[in-house]
């Protein structure tokens, strides 16, 4: 099969995965990414740390999440079997929680006093602004003012945690302006505020951590799978806005022959201009920290991305995905808006598990796919997060009569 | 030919330098092109132009606004190669580009040094190209001598210091502050102590940068720096006046106040 390198072991000294990745980022930055790498190298050799993480995600997070077989909405695709690996019943709702609980440890071992963090679906805002609760550290969430309307459940929730969630007015005023103005305040208080970013995304050494936390997802799978299969799935799917959930569930089996699939969000469609489908559509470049596959324009202007779904509505990629995309080592296609919310409902109807608009992206694929499989292959989707958060934009679509 | 740069850091008798930086199609292309006249006109030692970004994630409101203004009435490299082959018909000051890396890069680095060039840019600054992963960057810069500028930070260890000075041709670039580029800002004993120990750690000269914003300031700054570069403030001024023409005579005005301030240092 294409891609695989059994001796996969990315990124490298210079935080690059093949050619992706690196530190693009401001001079006054390059301290703060030296000193994390330093702080995680340390941890990670550390049998504390070790312990305190499983800990949490024990008793707080609610670990380990169930692999559950979605058997109606098999029935109904007629194959392949479909499972799902439930972060939908973490804390908060998502995966993003993993990654939230493991840096928020690291910043208390750095001794940084101020949280900050970026978010689109609010999920990952909710999931920082609940483990500063927990641990008393001050949080400001920065939120595109759109998604601030288009999550507005999320936001309460932050703000009733105790976080300030600030809405930024500029650009899109969505994912990537919220990143911008995070990276704005980081660079003024880099010294005492940790950034929190929710995602594969950003400077070496980010994308690294966060896979590493998420991996955790993976790590579950394969146990799982072991046990009620007696063998490992066939394949597994997930959708990629950043990509940690898809990183997450994918880099433990990266060595292995399990198919790996990601679904990007293909918006009004992939030729219509206005999806996020960045590793199907988009080119190398650089935005946020790292080179990688991107959406912009002849003179190199970032693009404004679209997707109903704004956790995935970003014109990047985690650069770790741009290098298994070049490598075939995962394929990635993508799902409409309509196709995600006929997901969305059709999830909700057939197994009483309403998904997330970004889990619905992956769904949908598997659906409209799932004759490319066999009867008896066995598929594992990441339900990367519930869908209660889209219940508003969900009815202003006028898909909830 | 020696690069314009490497003549004006060299000269024996070189004042302190007066950098203003101009947004290329901020407020419009022709107004650009005023303020850049008049910046030179009125002291500038070299001159900065800012390619517009759509995430200029380094910058304060007033760059933030510039290139976004820029940009909505379509300003492309084109028209800073435009702007610069206008200049240069008048000017023989060193002319520096400065944006974010990836209109650079997408351009193809090949294609975008000869532009450059040949359109008489003199200088890159790239806030978000640190010189670890300048690599490329640097081989076509050296081809085409075109000088590299890259920034320290307060943040910068004494080794980084090192290592990006030897990156920088002719000079360096010092952020006064951590923070982004913004109008209004005020230097305390801190910054002080920060160019000072700067001005012991450097073998080549530096400019200063980020918030400077009157001649108090940047004469404050020019104790320890070789020069200051005003840029934030300038677009201020501009917003000011209502982006209308009297903001060029403003805009001139301040940078000779600056001047004078600058020239009994
Ligand atoms: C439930 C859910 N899934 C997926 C994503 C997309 O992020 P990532 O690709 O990093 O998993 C988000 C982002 O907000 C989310 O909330």
């Amino acid at each position: 099969m294409r891609g695989i390198d059994k001796k996969y072991n990315f990124p490298d000294a210079r935080g690059r995965y093949g050619l992706f990745g690196g530190r693009y980022v401001p001079e006054t930055v390059i301290y703060a990414l030296d000193e994390l790498a330093a702080a995680y190298a340390k941890a990670q050799k550390d049998r504390r740390f070790k312990a305190e993480l499983a800990g949490y995600l024990k008793s707080f997070v609610g670990r380990p999440s169930p692999l559950y077989f979605a058997e109606r909405l098999t029935q109904h695709v007629g194959s392949p079997r479909i499972w799902f690996k439930r972060e939908d019943l973490n804390h908060t709702g998502a995966h993003k929680i993993n990654n939230t609980v493991g840096q928020i440890l690291l910043a208390l071992r750095m001794r940084k006093t101020r949280i900050i963090a970026e978010t689109g679906a609010g999920q990952h805002g909710l999931a920082t602004a609940t483990v500063c609760a927990r641990f008393g550290l001050p949080c400001v969430i920065y939120m595109g003012a759109e998604d601030v309307i288009r999550q507005a459940p999320n936001v309460e929730k932050m703000r009733l945690l105790g976080a300030e969630v600030v809405p930024v007015e500029s650009g899109s005023k969505t994912l990537k302006d919220a990143t911008n103005q995070a990276m704005r305040d980081w660079v003024t208080n880099i010294r005492t505020t940790f950034y929190i970013i929710g995602s594969v995304v950003g400077p070496h050494p980010y994308p690294m951590i966060v896979r590493d936390l998420q991996s955790v997802i993976g790590k579950e799978t394969k146990v799982q799978s072991l046990k009620i299969l007696g063998k490992l799935p066939d394949a597994l799917v997930a959708c990629v806005g950043g990509g940690s959930n898809a990183i997450g569930l994918f880099y433990p089996f990266i060595r292995s022959k399990v198919k790996l699939i990601g679904i990007e969000a293909a918006g009004h469609g992939l030729d219509s201009g206005k999806h996020s489908a960045t590793l199907t559509k988009g080119k190398p470049g650089v935005l946020h920290g790292s080179y990688s596959y991107l959406l912009f324009d002849a003179e190199g202007q970032i693009t404004l991305p679209h997707s109903v779904s704004a956790g995935l509505d970003y014109p990047g990629v985690g650069p770790e995905h741009s290098h298994l995309r070049d490598s075939g080592r995962v394929e990635y296609h993508s799902a409409t808006d309509q196709e995600a919310v006929d997901a969305f409902k059709l999830t909700s109807r057939l197994e009483g598990i309403i998904p997330a608009m970004e889990t619905s992206h992956a769904i949908a694929w598997l659906v409209a796919n799932g004759r490319t499989f066999r009867r008896n292959q066995n598929v594992v989707v990441c339900l990367s997060g519930r869908g209660d958060k889209d219940m508003p934009i969900l009815s202003s679509l006028g898909e909830l009569k | 030919m020696t690069n314009r740069v490497s003549t004006l850091i060299g000269s024996p008798n070189r004042r302190k330098l007066l950098v203003p930086f101009v947004t290329v199609g901020y407020p419009t292309f022709a107004m650009s092109r005023q303020l850049a006249e008049t910046a030179i006109e009125s002291g500038a030692d070299m001159l900065e132009l800012g390619m517009p970004f759509s995430d200029p994630l380094a910058d304060g409101p007033q760059v933030q606004l510039s290139s976004q203004v820029a940009l909505q009435h379509g300003t492309g490299l084109g028209d800073l190669f435009e702007l610069t082959a206008e200049l240069r018909r008048g000017t023989d000051i060193p002319i520096l580009a400065m944006g974010y890396y990836n209109p650079v890069l997408s351009r193809g680095l090949d294609r975008f040094f000869g532009e450059a060039k040949s359109a008489g840019i003199d200088g890159l600054i790239i806030p978000d190209l640190p010189p670890e992963e300048a690599g490329p960057f640097l081989d076509q810069a050296g081809k085409h001598d075109i000088a590299s500028v890259f920034l320290v930070a307060p943040t910068s260890t004494a080794m980084r210091v090192r290592r990006i000075e030897q990156r920088c041709t002719d000079f360096v670039y010092a952020v006064t502050v951590t923070g982004v580029t913004g109008a209004g800002r005020s230097f305390d004993d801190q910054t002080d102590r920060y160019l000072s120990s700067l001005r012991k750690q450097l073998r080549k000269p530096f400019v200063a940068g980020f918030g400077v914003s009157s001649s108090a300031s940047a004469k404050r700054l020019c104790r320890h720096a070789d020069g200051v570069v005003i840029g934030s403030a300038l677009i201020r001024l501009v917003e000011e006046n209502g982006r209308a023409e009297r903001a060029v005579g403003k805009v001139g005005d301040f940078l000779k106040s600056v001047r004078e301030s600058l020239n009994g240092q």
